[in-house]
C-alpha cells in the first residue's frame, strides 16, 4: 500500500505514521486461540431458555391467546404476554426524539408482520421451551395486508400501524423529507436531454455467523447483568430501561464482542424481554436467535425504490436532478425514518448540480421491519446514482469517468442541502483511479483539483 | 431422560461425562466440558463455526452426537497452542490479519489444520477447497487463504 501525501501537501502538515503500516489487532490473539468470550460463551447454573411464539400471519387481529396447555408442559417455568411488559409500546429512536412509539415488545391485540413476537416461553431447556411454544394457541382474525410501497401509499390501503395512522412516517417537513435547491423544472426545460429511470432493491439480510442474542443474570440485589452482542450498548441499555421502567443503574450491560453485526444488531429486540424473564423468575435467562430467526426475524436492510430524473447538457453538465426515494420500513419504524432522511441529504451524490428536488418517504408495509445495515439510507442510493451516471454518459456519448470529472463537487460548491463543500477529494480519487485502472482521461481532467476551482 | 456415559480425550486430556441422549458434541463441549472454542452459528451443519477434529478427521460438532464419541480423540482450537506458544496456523492467522469478528476463526483453523495434516504443501486451490465449508461473513477470505499458505510454508521450513 502506498500513501500519497502530495495531493493535499499544503493542507496537511502532520506526519502520518500509522497509515500504510501493519499493526496487530489487540483482539486477534483471543480469536486464534478460541479464548475470545462472546456473549453465549457462558453457561450459568439454573439458566432458563426463552423461545418466542411468533405470528404466522402478515397482518391479523389477535382474538385470544390460550397458554393453558403450554403452562403445564414439563420444564416450563414462565410464560409472558404483552400485559407482563411494563412499557410495551416503544420505539428505539425515541432517545433522540424520533417518535411516536409504534412497536410492541410482545404483540398486543394485533400483529403487523409474519414472525412478530406474541408470547415468550421460558423453560428449563431449549427443547422444552420450543415444545411448549408450539402448544400456545392463538386465535387470529386475518386482516388484509400490504407488501408494496406504492400500494401502501394509495388511498384506501390497509393501515399497517395505527400508531402512525397512515402508511408513511410524518416528518416535521410533512409526508417526506424534502430538499429544494434552485428551480428543477426550469433546469429540465433548458436541458439537452432528460432521463428518468427507476431503481429498486430487495431487503438484504446481514446473516452474521453469530446469531442475535443475550444472556441475563439476576444478581440477587435487584440488579441484572446482561451479556449481549448488541452493536449499540447504550441505545439498548436506555431503551431496556424505558421498556422495563427500571432505572439504568440496575442494568449492567456487558458486551462489545460481536460475532458479526454489519448493522443487524443495533435494534433492541432480545434484551428487554430476557431481562424481564430473569426478573420475574429470579433465574438466568438465555435468549438466542436460531439461524432461522436470524434469517427471517431480524431486521434486514430496507427495500428501496429510487426514481431519478436528470437533465443533462451535451457538454456533460447535469443541470437538474429530481429524486424520489422510498424506504420500506416494514411494519415498524426502528431506524428507517432516519435512513430515509439520510437519503434526502445524500441524493444529489458527490456532484454539483444547480437545480435539485428531493423527496424521500419512509413507508410502512406488512413486511419484516427493516433497520440499519452498512450505510443504510445511502448505499442503495449510491447504486442508483452511479448506474444513472453511466446511463447519462452513454446518452450523450461521453466517457463515464470524464463525465464524473465535469460534475464532481469541489471545495466551496454549495450542496443542495445548503452545506458548502469542504475537504472534497473526489477529483483526486478519480485521478488515482484513472491511473490504477489504466482508464485514461483527457489531460485537463488530470490537472483538475478539488480545491483550486480555476484549474 | 436416560444419561449416557461418554469418555474421550479433549486436546490430550481425558474427559468423562454423562450426557442426555441426543446431546450434540457442540453443546456437550460448550455447556458440559467448558470448551467454548467451537461456535454455534447455525446448528444445522452449514456454517462450519463448530468444526472440530475427531480422530484426525474434520467434523461438524453440531451434527455429531456426543454419545457417538466414546473413545474418540477430539481436538479443538483451544488446545492448539503448547506451553503458551502459538501453533503455526494461529501465528499465521494473527500475522496475516486473518481475523475480523473472530467467530469463524476457530472453525477455520480446524479445517486448515486437517488440510495441512494431510497435505503439507497445499496449492491455493487446495486451501480454498478445504475452507469451502466454513463461512466468514466479514468476508475476509483472502487473508485467511494467505494465512494457511503461510503456515504451510513455515511448517515445511521447520521440517527442513
Amino acid at each position: 500500500m502506498e500513501l500519497r501525501k502530495s495531493y493535499f501537501a499544503d493542507q496537511r502538515k502532520d506526519d502520518l505514521h500509522e497509515i500504510g503500516q501493519p499493526r496487530p489487532r489487540s483482539d486477534s490473539p483471543g480469536h486464534v486461540t478460541g479464548k475470545t468470550a462472546y456473549f453465549a460463551d457462558r453457561n450459568l447454573p439454573g439458566m432458563l431458555h426463552l423461545k418466542m411464539v411468533r405470528s404466522p400471519h402478515h397482518h391479523a387481529r389477535i382474538r385470544s391467546i390460550d397458554t393453558s396447555e403450554a403452562q403445564v408442559h414439563p420444564g416450563v417455568v414462565k410464560i409472558l404476554t404483552a400485559k407482563d411488559v411494563p412499557h410495551n409500546v416503544y420505539t428505539i429512536l425515541i432517545l433522540i426524539q424520533i417518535g411516536p412509539e409504534d412497536e410492541t415488545v410482545l404483540a398486543d391485540g394485533k400483529v403487523r408482520w409474519k414472525g412478530e413476537a406474541v408470547v415468550a416461553v421460558l423453560a428449563e431447556t431449549e427443547r422444552a421451551a420450543q415444545e411448549a411454544a408450539a402448544k400456545v394457541k392463538i386465535d387470529y382474525e386475518v386482516l388484509p395486508a400490504v407488501f408494496d410501497m406504492e400500494e401502501a401509499l394509495k388511498p384506501g390501503a390497509p393501515v399497517v400501524n395505527e400508531y402512525h395512522g397512515r402508511n408513511y412516517y410524518l416528518y416535521d417537513s410533512g409526508e417526506c423529507r424534502k430538499v429544494r435547491f434552485g428551480d428543477v423544472e426550469a433546469g429540465f426545460a433548458g436541458a439537452d436531454h432528460v432521463l428518468e429511470q427507476t431503481y429498486q432493491s430487495s431487503p438484504i439480510e446481514h446473516a452474521p455467523t453469530e446469531t442475535t442474542g443475550c444472556i441475563v443474570a439476576p444478581e440477587g440485589n435487584d440488579r441484572f447483568t446482561c451479556y449481549t452482542n448488541t452493536q449499540a450498548m447504550f441505545f439498548t441499555l436506555d431503551n431496556a430501561s424505558i421498556i422495563l421502567q427500571m432505572p439504568g443503574n440496575r442494568l449492567h450491560f456487558v458486551g462489545g464482542t460481536v460475532g458479526g453485526g454489519f448493522g443487524g444488531k443495533v435494534d433492541v429486540i432480545v434484551e428487554p424481554i430476557a431481562i424481564l424473564g430473569a426478573k420475574l423468575t429470579g433465574r438466568p435467562v438465555s435468549f438466542i436467535y436460531s439461524r432461522e430467526e436470524e434469517m427471517q426475524i431480524s431486521s434486514p436492510r430496507a427495500a428501496e425504490k429510487v426514481v431519478i430524473k436528470d437533465g443533462v447538457m451535451k457538454d456533460g453538465r447535469i443541470v437538474a436532478r429530481k429524486v424520489t426515494g422510498y424506504t420500506d420500513a416494514g411494519a415498524y419504524s426502528r431506524h428507517s425514518p432516519y435512513g430515509a432522511q439520510k437519503g434526502a441529504g445524500h441524493y444529489p451524490g458527490p456532484y454539483t448540480i444547480p437545480n435539485v428536488w428531493i423527496d424521500t418517504y419512509c413507508v410502512y408495509t406488512n413486511r419484516t421491519p427493516s433497520s440499519a445495515m452498512r450505510g443504510f439510507g445511502v448505499t442503495i442510493g449510491d447504486f442508483a446514482l452511479e448506474v444513472q451516471m453511466d446511463k447519462l454518459a452513454r446518452l450523450i456519448g461521453m466517457d463515464p469517468l470524464e463525465f464524473r470529472f465535469i460534475n464532481a463537487y469541489r471545495d466551496g460548491d454549495m450542496k443542495a442541502h445548503r452545506q458548502p463543500t469542504e475537504g472534497a477529494a473526489l477529483i483526486e480519487c478519480m485521478q488515482e483511479a484513472s491511473r490504477a485502472a489504466n482508464w485514461p482521461v483527457a489531460e485537463k481532467f488530470m490537472a483538475m483539483s478539488s480545491h483550486a476551482k480555476g484549474a | 431422560m436416560a444419561k449416557i456415559p461418554v469418555q474421550f480425550t479433549l486436546n490430550g486430556a481425558e474427559k468423562a461425562e454423562f450426557f442426555d441422549s441426543g446431546t450434540t458434541l457442540l453443546n456437550a463441549l460448550r455447556d458440559k466440558i467448558g470448551d467454548t472454542s467451537p461456535k454455534g452459528g447455525c446448528h444445522q451443519g452449514t456454517c462450519g463455526a463448530c468444526s472440530v477434529i475427531i480422530d484426525g478427521e474434520l467434523r461438524l460438532s453440531c451434527l455429531t452426537l456426543a454419545e457417538t464419541c466414546n473413545g474418540a480423540a477430539i481436538t479443538t482450537t483451544s488446545g492448539l497452542s503448547q506451553g503458551g506458544v502459538l501453533h503455526p496456523l494461529q501465528r499465521a492467522f494473527l500475522d496475516a490479519f486473518a481475523t475480523q469478528c473472530g467467530f469463524c476463526t476457530p472453525g477455520m483453523i480446524m479445517a486448515a489444520k486437517v488440510l495441512l495434516d494431510h497435505t503439507p504443501d497445499p496449492s491455493r486451490d487446495d486451501v480454498v477447497e478445504a475452507l469451502s465449508g466454513n463461512i466468514c461473513r466479514c468476508t475476509g477470505y483472502e487473508p485467511i487463504i494467505q494465512a494457511v499458505l503461510t503456515a504451510a510454508r513455515s511448517n515445511s521450513q521447520n521440517a527442513a
